[in-house]
């Protein structure tokens, strides 16, 4: 399909002027994707799995300091540089913009986590385990990875598919705001939208063009589906 | 050369000497064996176990997804440009001293580059899928993915494996006729069945000839894109410290200079261990160790552009991936420029030094270890801090992952023994041309020709 022709081109503006840094989203997306739980010892060992962190970062010199926090996730590149490196085909792009990734063919060469500049894949050094009760809460839409394999943020692509087929029976389109990843859904200030950027009056869209939009290392050529607010205003003077 | 001017020549006494090292093994060779036999078994312990538990059991992490394997995958390929060069390359310039080395050099490089291709596999999280990366035909109707370098890597290994173990077996033809002739009981089966009833007939030799030399400027271009494809790896990647466009003959240049240092460490072995004094003299040493100041001269060359470019444009990334490398791993980095620049180009300026075995014997172990120091700087600082500030790590290697290097340089070793054991570890036939080409003859088949000086 090309580009012109795309239904959905799915995208994600975060507020970074609007986060508070509480975390919620990180858990929302822990439940809603089957993320292992890991030990603290692993996770100081750099074996933690999650798909979305929050990265805090200090400004100033105490006690004139400032946290800044960074929600980061997948950005589902348009030209992602986990793509090209996999062997198997097991990073793919698909046509809506999504950065796929199939477990089952995965074989953990692990050389689409090195070519990460954002460093948002993770890889199943262990098989998950959850103590009992948790196993009877695990996500039924969302594989169980099994260790060897990478995974990262979907955005939450089973809601999407559940929101497509909605839609498909109702032979119309996804409305705006009806898919909703659980970061997204879960965030209480409302930082993180999540929608169509190929609908130019979706909500996503309209934001996606403030003047406060940037990308992450844009210099990089990845062409990021993950568009950051930021304003350079008042809160600079204190 | 080969042998001194004024012993009595004799071509059954030099078959002889030149055969040593496949007379019956010593009990020592028996102990030797089974100690390296030994380590292999920890190593395949310990791969077995990384396979049962998960990557868990190595020192990898986010972001360091790379780590010992890699490293001794890149040692490997590098090691596997001895052959090549000794061969292929001193063939076509007609270089005669590098005749008793040749097959030492070619075994060489098909052991270690079996057992640097052996590495992408043991570091594969899922390694009972590995088949995935093969183009046949399936079920899924899907093939791997061939803008990958590692499939770059896998069909570049592969060629290099099936072209040096044809060279290698091209050049042994004539002698395991020889050692065939010698030979009794199964090991004469044996022989024959791999000499392919090779009788040294004229038409024989011409053949032996003109394939030799094509095989060796084949094996060339084949050798040059393997380790350039390794290093495509890291060049093609984005991650700060690899994004280079001098990597592939930056590593060509290394792994010249790690394959050339180990010829010398086993040449240096084996004329002990075999009593092959009259053979391996200190001529060919002084020559083999003017050819290795040559090579770390260009390895430093080439080391000292890539620093120096980075230290100019002073990019913030990539240079902190100098400073966090300089830093954290500064022991190594002396170690590296000391083993790979500072002791070879001061040490083999010198006649002296470069005819002295023991000598030499110190400076190619200490280039090597220098060569694999250099390996693991290129991918763990990267590695360790990328474009990402708050995902910065570091990296320490587990016991399993030394424990399968371990077994890795066993396993190198004992399948040397095996082969010096039932093949000829010098090449007759190479050697005994030469020899006869300064007494003035040579032989082609039946017939005794008068020369001056001959090559193929």
């Amino acid at each position: 399909m090309s580009r012109q022709a795309r239904f959905y081109q799915w995208g994600m503006v975060i507020d970074l002027d609007r986060c508070t840094g509480c975390g919620a989203c990180v858990v929302a997306c822990q439940a809603e994707n089957n993320v292992a739980l890991v030990e603290k010892q692993r996770f100081a060992e750099g074996r933690d799995m999650h798909w979305l962190r929050i990265e805090r970062y200090w400004e100033g010199e105490f006690p004139h300091v400032r946290a800044r926090f960074l929600p980061m996730l997948c950005q589902h590149c348009g030209d992602a540089p986990c793509e090209p490196v996999c062997p198997v085909y097991a990073s793919y792009h698909n046509d809506e913009g999504l950065n796929g990734q199939v477990y089952n063919r995965c074989v953990g060469t692990r050389y689409c986590g090195n070519n990460c500049p954002y460093a948002v894949r993770v890889f199943n050094f262990l098989n998950p385990d959850w103590p009992q009760p948790l196993p009877d809460q695990l996500n039924p839409d969302v594989t169980v990875r099994s260790r060897g394999v990478m995974e990262k943020c979907t955005f939450c692509i089973q809601r999407i598919r559940r929101g497509k087929e909605t839609a498909k029976s109702e032979k119309r389109l996804v409305r705006d705001g009806e898919i909703q990843p659980a970061c997204a859904q879960t965030c209480p200030p409302g930082a993180i939208v999540f929608g169509n950027l190929a609908d130019p009056d979706s909500h996503v869209s309209r934001l996606a063009r403030s003047p406060r939009r940037f990308r992450l290392f844009e210099d990089l050529g990845t062409d990021p589906s993950v568009i950051y607010l930021k304003g350079g205003g008042h809160e600079h003077a204190g | 050369m080969s042998m001194p001017a004024d012993q009595h020549y004799d071509a059954a006494t030099a078959n002889a000497a030149m055969l040593s090292s496949t007379r019956p093994a010593t009990w020592r060779w028996y102990l030797l064996a089974l100690l390296l036999g030994a380590v292999v078994a920890c190593g395949l312990y310990a791969f077995s176990y990384q396979v049962m538990t998960g990557m868990v059991v190595t020192g990898k992490n986010r972001p360091v997804m790379w780590g010992f394997y890699i490293t001794n995958f890149v040692f490997w390929v590098g090691l596997s440009h001895s052959g090549t060069m000794v061969s292929a390359i001193l063939r076509l310039s007609q270089a005669n001293w590098r005749r008793p080395i040749l097959r030492g050099a070619e075994a060489m490089t098909v052991f270690s580059i079996m057992i640097g291709g052996l590495f992408p596999l043991i570091h594969l999280g899922r390694n009972w899928t590995f088949y995935y990366m093969i183009p046949y035909p399936s079920q899924y109707g899907l093939w791997p993915n061939f803008r990958s370098p590692l499939l770059w890597d896998m069909m570049a290994i592969t060629t290099y494996i099936i072209g040096s173990s044809l060279f290698l077996y091209l050049g042994l033809l004539p002698d395991l006729a020889v050692a065939r002739d010698r030979a009794g009981g199964w090991r004469r089966l044996f022989l024959s069945v791999l000499a392919m009833g090779w009788r040294g007939t004229a038409q024989q030799w011409q053949t032996f000839g003109r394939a030799s030399t094509l095989m060796a400027c084949l094996i060339i271009p084949v050798a040059v894109s393997v380790h350039s494809i390794v290093a495509w790896d890291f060049a093609v990647t984005l991650v700060p410290g690899w994004h280079s466009t001098i990597f592939p003959p930056y590593f060509v240049i290394g792994a010249i200079t790690s394959g050339v240092a180990a010829v010398i460490t086993l040449m240096i072995i084996i004329r002990k261990a075999f009593h092959l004094e009259a053979f391996l003299q200190p001529l060919h040493f002084d020559n083999l160790a003017k050819l290795l100041l040559v090579v770390t001269m260009l390895w430093s060359y080439f080391y000292f552009a890539e620093v120096f470019t980075t230290w100019y444009g002073h990019q913030p990334i990539e240079w902190e991936v100098f400073r966090f490398m300089s830093d954290k791993y500064r022991l190594l980095l002396l170690i590296m420029l000391f083993g790979n620049t500072v002791v070879p180009i001061s040490c083999l300026l010198w006649r002296r030094v470069r005819r002295s075995i023991p000598a030499l014997l110190v400076i190619t172990l200490l280039i090597n270890v220098a060569m694999f120091i250099e390996r693991f700087l290129i991918i763990v600082p990267s590695l360790s801090h990328k474009n990402m500030p708050f995902m910065w790590g570091s990296y320490t290697p587990s016991l399993v992952e030394s424990t399968v290097m371990a077994a890795a340089f066993s396993g190198f070793a004992l399948l040397y023994m095996l082969f010096a054991k039932f093949f000829p570890i010098v090449a007759i036939t190479d050697v005994r041309e030469e020899t006869e080409a300064l007494r003035g003859t040579a032989v082609r088949g039946r017939a005794r020709l008068t020369t001056l000086v001959d090559e193929e």
